[in-house]
């Protein structure tokens, strides 16, 4: 039996075993929503905004390692979800996004809805694609699955002229994998590369793992706590990377960069050897690079060849999967003499002892560092928590202790206002079982407000935690330190009643103003299993993020709270974002 | 310095925006750019010139490899190499001027690929360096038109690219 170009692409998206779609219909697509209303093996998540579509694929990707799949109509609807792609793509985020386009007859005709999307997304995926005829589908899409998951992951688009959905054929069997001459995956390194990093980490005598998302991405986090603790040695972890190893654990120095901790910075600076593993030396981590690890040697673990000595020249680069390297050293290491590291450890105590996380406490105002405190008690430190991006996202990374992998899910690299919301009802939908947070500010959550109608028509209960400072507070911080306080467009007036706005979604809205009622109010709110909760926080609105390295300033120049209320910055560093 | 990249790659659509966009969007520059398919018509090789230092040629060589099309990507001057480079161009001729004009066409092994009225076309393959030499030794108010495709390249001796792929 013949089938039309939407039926055999709907089916190849079976074969890849997708469970869930986001998307958002539209002309161009018409064909596709005609076949998935037929399957019943895949449910639509019809969003509110195709941004929201993106970044609720990407939650649903980075809270189950499963690719999410993105949905769009061609011309508004790609273009709408440029954003959330660009998101993934900075992140290394897998995605298959589908957009529609006009029929083949119409493509350069400026036709009503046509977008170039191939040509404007070239720059924020890993690949893309555009069909050109019916026979192409399902070895397109086995192709894109393959180039979105392995490798360095990230999205990869698929756009598909509406002609091609129409057209039947004969269908083919889905193939069970694909070769491409030129896409080759690296996997286990050589191990030549092995050895000399062996032979280099025997040596260290203050030796530090700085271990990133590829380890979170790559699944490396067995391999990761196996090889940190069979050796003793210290470990920071990015912001990307939080989880994979447990904040918990007495090894861990928590976040490095620029609102590390003290402890992490201060080690990272003074260390002799640096294991650098699944990282990118992104410039948040690094500081001024030419201050950067002034006395190690660095070994860097990278799947991506293009990631070495990229920001940072290094000294052993091992190219491979960062889950086979670590196995393949963790087996060379126990071959191996490592040194004494005491001295080393009790160094890295004292930095310790200066308590970086510290923070004065005020009577008659809630400090965010408490609430988020409050929330990894009341969750007991097992929820999933998304955040949006600034402030409160930085006291998310600091004060929540992730111990788990893909449980922090937040925008790094694009640090993009918005994330978080999509991206929790995604991760809901991964993780049903779990506790969902999104932690936000007043700013972000209303860039994507619109989600919590999506979230009430799939049932997908969050717990919203709006830090709310009445101010684009990050933006803010910058200007009272770097600006001379000249505090522009940084003030949110005329916010909307947030309890009144959830409450019209259909959900529970909560306002909490005093310190006493924060605990009760989140305890409620995670009673409310299968409701979402719009947890309305009013926050010392002057509270800035500590401990902080300012843009311009190497590791070992850290500014710490209550030693250094004012920061400053040299010209170069005024040049940085 | 002054370096010649030769790309093998999926003579598919898009491919080469691909490239020049990633010149574009990582700021690295084209000097010149040649692209045409090879005897296999799902292949096509392309040559990039471009002025760089060190670290960033290998940034350029990095991430050209990184793209989903790019088969095999070879600096060719890390190699024992050829470049050819083939310029067409239209001068005008007169009495004064024509023995000056047929000495440099002797002098540099130009073809002479035609003559109509007072104009000269011609043909003139080499270095780019020559090319270059040719094209100064020549009284610029004669020049009426010039085209010049770009550096091609190729190893030497038993180094190839497209071969087995
Ligand atoms: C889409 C987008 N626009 C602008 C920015 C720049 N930016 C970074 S943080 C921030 C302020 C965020 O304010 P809010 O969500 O209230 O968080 P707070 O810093 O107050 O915790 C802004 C505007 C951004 N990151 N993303
Ligand atoms: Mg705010």
């Amino acid at each position: 039996m013949k089938l039309n170009g939407a039926q055999i692409l709907v089916n190849s998206l079976k074969s890849e075993g997708v469970k869930y779609i986001f998307g958002y219909p539209g002309g161009a697509v018409l064909h596709i929503y005609d076949a998935l209303n037929a399957c019943d093996e895949i449910e639509h998540i019809l969003v509110r905004h195709e941004q929201g579509a993106a970044h609720a694929a990407d939650g649903y990707t980075r809270a189950s390692g499963k690719c999410g799949v993105t949905l769009v109509t061609s011309g508004p609807g790609i273009t709408n979800a440029i954003t959330g792609i660009a998101t993934a793509y900075m992140d290394s985020i897998p995605m298959i996004i589908i957009s529609g386009q006009v029929p083949s007859a119409l493509i350069g005709n400026d036709a009503f809805q046509e977008v170039d999307a191939v040509g404007i997304t070239r720059s924020c995926v890993k690949h893309n694609f555009l069909i050109k005829n019916i026979n192409q589908i399902v070895n397109t899409i086995k192709k894109a699955f393959h180039i979105a998951t392995t490798g360095r992951p990230g999205p990869v688009l698929i756009d598909i002229p509406k002609d091609i959905t129409i057209a039947t054929v004969e269908p083919k069997p889905y193939p069970n994998s694909v070769k491409m001459r030129s896409y080759q995956v690296p996997s286990r390194a050589d191990s030549a590369k092995i050895n000399a990093a062996a032979d280099l980490i025997s040596l260290a005598k203050c030796p530090i793992v700085y271990s990133g998302g590829g380890c979170i991405i790559g699944n490396a986090d067995q391999e990761l706590r196996a090889f940190t603790r069979q050796l003793g040695f210290p470990i920071t972890q990015t912001l990307m990377g939080l989880g994979a190893y447990p904040a918990t654990d007495k090894q861990s120095l928590g976040m490095l960069g620029m609102h590390g901790t003290y402890e992490a910075n201060m080690a990272m600076h003074d260390a002799d050897c640096v294991i650098a593993a699944g990282v990118r030396f992104d410039d948040r981590v690094t500081a001024n690079v030419d201050k950067f690890c002034p006395n190690a040697k660095i070994i860097h673990i990278d799947i991506d060849p293009s990631s070495i000595s990229k920001n940072v020249a290094v000294d052993i680069a091992i190219v491979g999967d960062v889950k086979l390297v670590l196995s393949d050293l963790i087996v060379k290491m126990k071959t191996k003499f490592i040194q004494d590291i005491s001295l080393w450890w009790s160094q890295i105590d004292q930095w310790r002892s200066v308590n970086s996380l510290a923070y004065k406490t005020k009577l008659g105002v809630i400090k965010p560092q408490t609430v988020i405190e409050t929330l990894y008690e009341v969750t007991k430190g097992n929820a999933i928590v998304t955040s949006d991006v600034g402030q409160h996202q930085m006291w998310a990374a600091q004060y929540y202790q992730f111990d788990e992998p893909r449980r922090w899910i937040n925008s790094g690299g694009l640090g993009t206002m918005g994330f978080g919301l999509p991206a929790a009802m995604g991760a809901k939908l991964a993780k049903p079982e779990l506790n969902v947070a999104c932690v936000t500010g007043e700013g972000s959550i209303q860039m994507m407000t619109q989600e919590l109608s999506t979230m009430l028509q799939y049932a997908t209960p969050v717990k919203i935690v709006n830090l709310n400072n009445g101010y684009l507070g990050m933006v803010r911080q910058w200007q009272e330190f770097f600006y001379e306080k000249r505090y522009s467009m940084s003030y949110m007036d005329a916010l909307p009643n947030f309890v009144k706005l959830a409450e019209s979604y259909g959900h529970i809205g909560i306002k909490v103003e005093k310190e006493q009622d924060l605990k009760p109010a989140l305890i409620e709110a995670f009673k409310q299993k299968d409701r979402t909760v719009f947890l309305d926080i009013l926050i010392d609105p002057t509270e800035n993020v500590f401990p902080m390295i300012p843009a311009g300033a190497g590791h070992h120049e850290m500014l710490l709270a209550g030693r250094d209320e004012m920061a400053s910055m040299n010209d170069d560093g005024l040049n940085l974002v | 310095m002054r370096y010649i990249i030769s790309i093998l790659l999926e003579n598919e659509a898009g491919a080469l925006s691909r490239v020049a966009g990633l010149f574009s969007a990582r700021g690295f520059n084209i000097e010149s750019l040649t692209v045409v398919a090879t005897n296999d018509s799902t292949l096509s090789r392309m040559t990039i010139v471009t002025i760089a230092d060190d670290g960033i040629i290998e940034k350029i060589v990095k991430q050209l490899n990184k793209l989903i099309d790019v088969i095999k990507v070879t600096d060719l001057t890390a190699t024992e190499y050829i470049e050819r480079e083939l310029l067409l161009v239209k001068v005008n001729v007169n009495q004064q001027t024509q023995i000056d004009i047929d000495k440099q066409i002797d002098a540099f092994s130009c073809k002479l690929i035609d003559v109509s009225e007072d104009i000269y076309t011609i043909e003139l393959a080499g270095k780019s360096k020559k090319i270059n030499d040719f094209l100064a030794n020549l009284d610029a108010s004669k020049i009426l038109d010039v085209s010049r495709t770009g550096v091609t390249g190729i190893c030497m001796k038993n180094r190839n690219l497209t071969k087995g792929v």
